[in-house]
């Protein structure tokens, strides 16, 4: 990879203001090119808002739309990573993360875990995509992940598999569980573990911008990072505020951690691909494990 | 899989409701700036008792929007035990918070005198909380404010609480706090100690009490219901685990029972899209 600056824009979306959002985004970019940074990421659904129900189908454009112009004339100074919901050619909801870069979509990555238990019910309104790609940028391989794709280290896997040497986690996570004494909400806890876990044995740079504000009485708690190969935390942006932080990702401390521990040049991807297919098969043809 | 003891289910349920208390009155003070800034406000009314819950909340409310731009409404009637009045001043005073008292007792009393049947304790309490919600609406019309609800997660499930009366607001920053944590969040914020310590009582009639009327204490209704409702125990693993068989069937029934209390008006279905089944719009819809 080449040396890159990233910015990682932790930021409030009005729900379902589309307009109101497009022109956050624009600040933001602008800021992170004042900062010298190549790549400025926003959060899941940073467009939209993020518990739309029937707003979705107002909300939703399909990716060559007009609307997002905007953001592709600002993506010749800048690569922007922002997130939105997709209306399909079939007129499917899709919740995506674009990369724009010089004035086009570079890929779009469809969310390929839809979350459907708790306090979430995206499966009612959204159909999930079918991919987990890594792409190449001026700046080297990336991949973008949506939140609950996350959840599910198979997906990171894959993007490293892939050739990703940059995670773009994009999240819309809400703060919950404040009980056992603990002193950080019991789901920053979790993606803090995550962000390293995927660091450290995926040897690559994680970066996780999450939201902050409210939707309906839900707080979406913020503290975005940036954690290296070797799962130093780069630079964490504060808990629940709006922020707008920089990190530095250069390809020396990737090359040195690789050096030390050569996880990805090891991973045996005809094992686990011929063991993966074996149990799907099994489970296709309904053997009992 | 080992089987759960009698002590770590117990302990699992103490130590499931300990809250860190910084980190809950960072999320519910921001909550509150949110919910009243979003809709175009900047105050809020609080119906205050002198009791924990609307103390607490009162406390929240001021560090959010300030204590000029709360107002802690006092609505006594005239069997109220003065000493929650008492308590409120001391309260106002400690927080600095705008406050306001009006006797409710003509307006309550107008409408019994209209009865010719003996109303009931609980009918005259309910007049008396409906009451309550009529000045505190009116207040906030006048104070250009929002009500900020004080019913706490406990009340909530175990539908203690008057259906339009002290149930109605229009954001409540405590409503997923158990009374337990209420406790353990006002003792944080230095809420006066004479209102800590005090049995709670909603004081509807002289010498009420929350848990004689209850039939148990507010610590093992809590304990019960975060096992039920926040780690999906059975009510035969919560038996098994040491609590009184009496109690958790009690409190299962009451959840069950009052769930009505806790969800809008049924409305009929006719259309395709009917509101709140198939018409499902956020509340902060483009806020």
């Amino acid at each position: 990879m080449r040396d890159v600056r990233v910015a990682l824009a932790q930021i409030r979306p009005r729900l379902g203001d589309v307009a109101h959002n497009l022109a956050t985004h624009l600040d933001y970019a602008d800021r992170a090119v004042k900062a010298d940074c190549n790549v400025v990421v926003f959060p899941e659904q940073s467009l939209t808002g993020y518990f739309l129900s029937d707003l979705v189908a107002e909300v939703a454009v399909p990716r060559d739309d007009d609307s997002l112009g905007p953001i592709l004339d600002a993506s010749r100074d800048i690569d922007i990573v922002f997130g939105f919901i997709e209306r399909t050619a079939d007129h499917r909801f899709v919740p995506a993360a674009a990369c724009a870069s010089g004035g086009r979509l570079l890929h779009v990555h469809q969310k390929v875990y839809l979350v459907t238990y708790g306090l979430f019910d995206e499966a009612r309104d959204l159909a999930p995509g079918r991919h987990v790609r890594a792409y190449d940028t001026a700046f080297g391989r990336q991949a973008m992940l949506i939140c609950e794709d996350l959840w599910h280290p198979t997906s990171a896997a894959l993007a490293a598999a892939d050739g990703a040497d940059v995670i773009l986690g994009l999240s819309s996570s809400p703060g919950r569980g404040v009980g056992g004494g603990a002193s950080e909400l019991g789901s920053a806890e979790t993606w803090h573990a995550l962000n390293r876990l995927y660091a450290q044995m995926l040897v690559c740079y994680m970066v996780h911008v999450n939201r902050v504000g409210f939707e309906d009485g839900v707080n979406f708690w913020g503290g975005s990072e940036v954690v290296a190969p070797d799962g130093t935390c780069l630079a964490r942006a504060p808990n629940f505020e709006e922020a707008l932080i920089v990190a530095d990702l250069p390809d020396s401390r990737l090359r040195r951690q690789r050096t030390r521990l050569p996880l990805r040049r090891d991973e045996n991807l005809e094992l686990v691909s011929r063991e993966f297919a074996r149990i799907a098969g099994e489970r296709r043809d309904g053997v009992d494990n | 899989m080992a089987s759960t003891t009698e002590t770590s289910l117990q302990s699992r349920a103490s130590h499931g409701l300990r809250l860190d208390t910084a980190l809950a009155e960072q999320v519910l003070v921001r909550f509150i700036a949110d919910a009243i800034s979003k809709f175009g406000f900047t105050r809020a009314v609080v119906a205050t008792s002198g009791g924990i819950d609307s103390a607490l909340t009162c406390a929240l409310a001021a560090r959010a929007l300030g204590p000029k731009n709360v107002l802690a409404l006092m609505l006594p009637y005239r069997t109220s035990n003065p000493a929650s009045r008492g308590d409120a001043e001391t309260l106002v005073e400690a927080l600095g918070v705008e406050s306001h008292v009006i006797d409710v007792s003509q307006a309550v009393d107008g409408y019994l005198d209209e009865l010719d049947d003996l109303t009931t304790p609980v009918r005259r309490g309910n007049v008396m909380s409906r009451t309550r919600m009529i000045a505190t609406y009116d207040q906030s019309e006048a104070f250009d404010a929002l009500v900020v609800g004080t019913s706490n997660k406990t009340e909530l499930l175990l539908g203690y609480g008057t259906l339009h009366g002290d149930m109605a607001s229009a954001v409540n920053p405590i409503g997923d706090l158990y009374k337990t944590q209420v406790r353990q969040l006002a003792s944080a914020l230095d809420v006066p100690a004479a209102i800590l310590d005090k049995p709670p009582s909603a004081d509807l009639w002289h010498g009420q009490s929350d848990e004689d009327e209850l039939g148990f204490t507010y610590e093992s209704a809590d304990e019960v219901l975060h096992l039920l409702v926040d780690e999906w125990h059975t009510p035969d693993e919560i038996v098994a685990g040491g609590y009184d068989a009496d109690l958790v069937t009690e409190i299962r029934r009451r959840v069950q029972q009052t769930q009505f209390k806790r969800r809008p008006p049924v409305i009929a279905k006719l259309s395709d899209r009917t509101i709140d089944r198939d018409f499902r719009y956020p509340r902060d819809w483009g806020r």
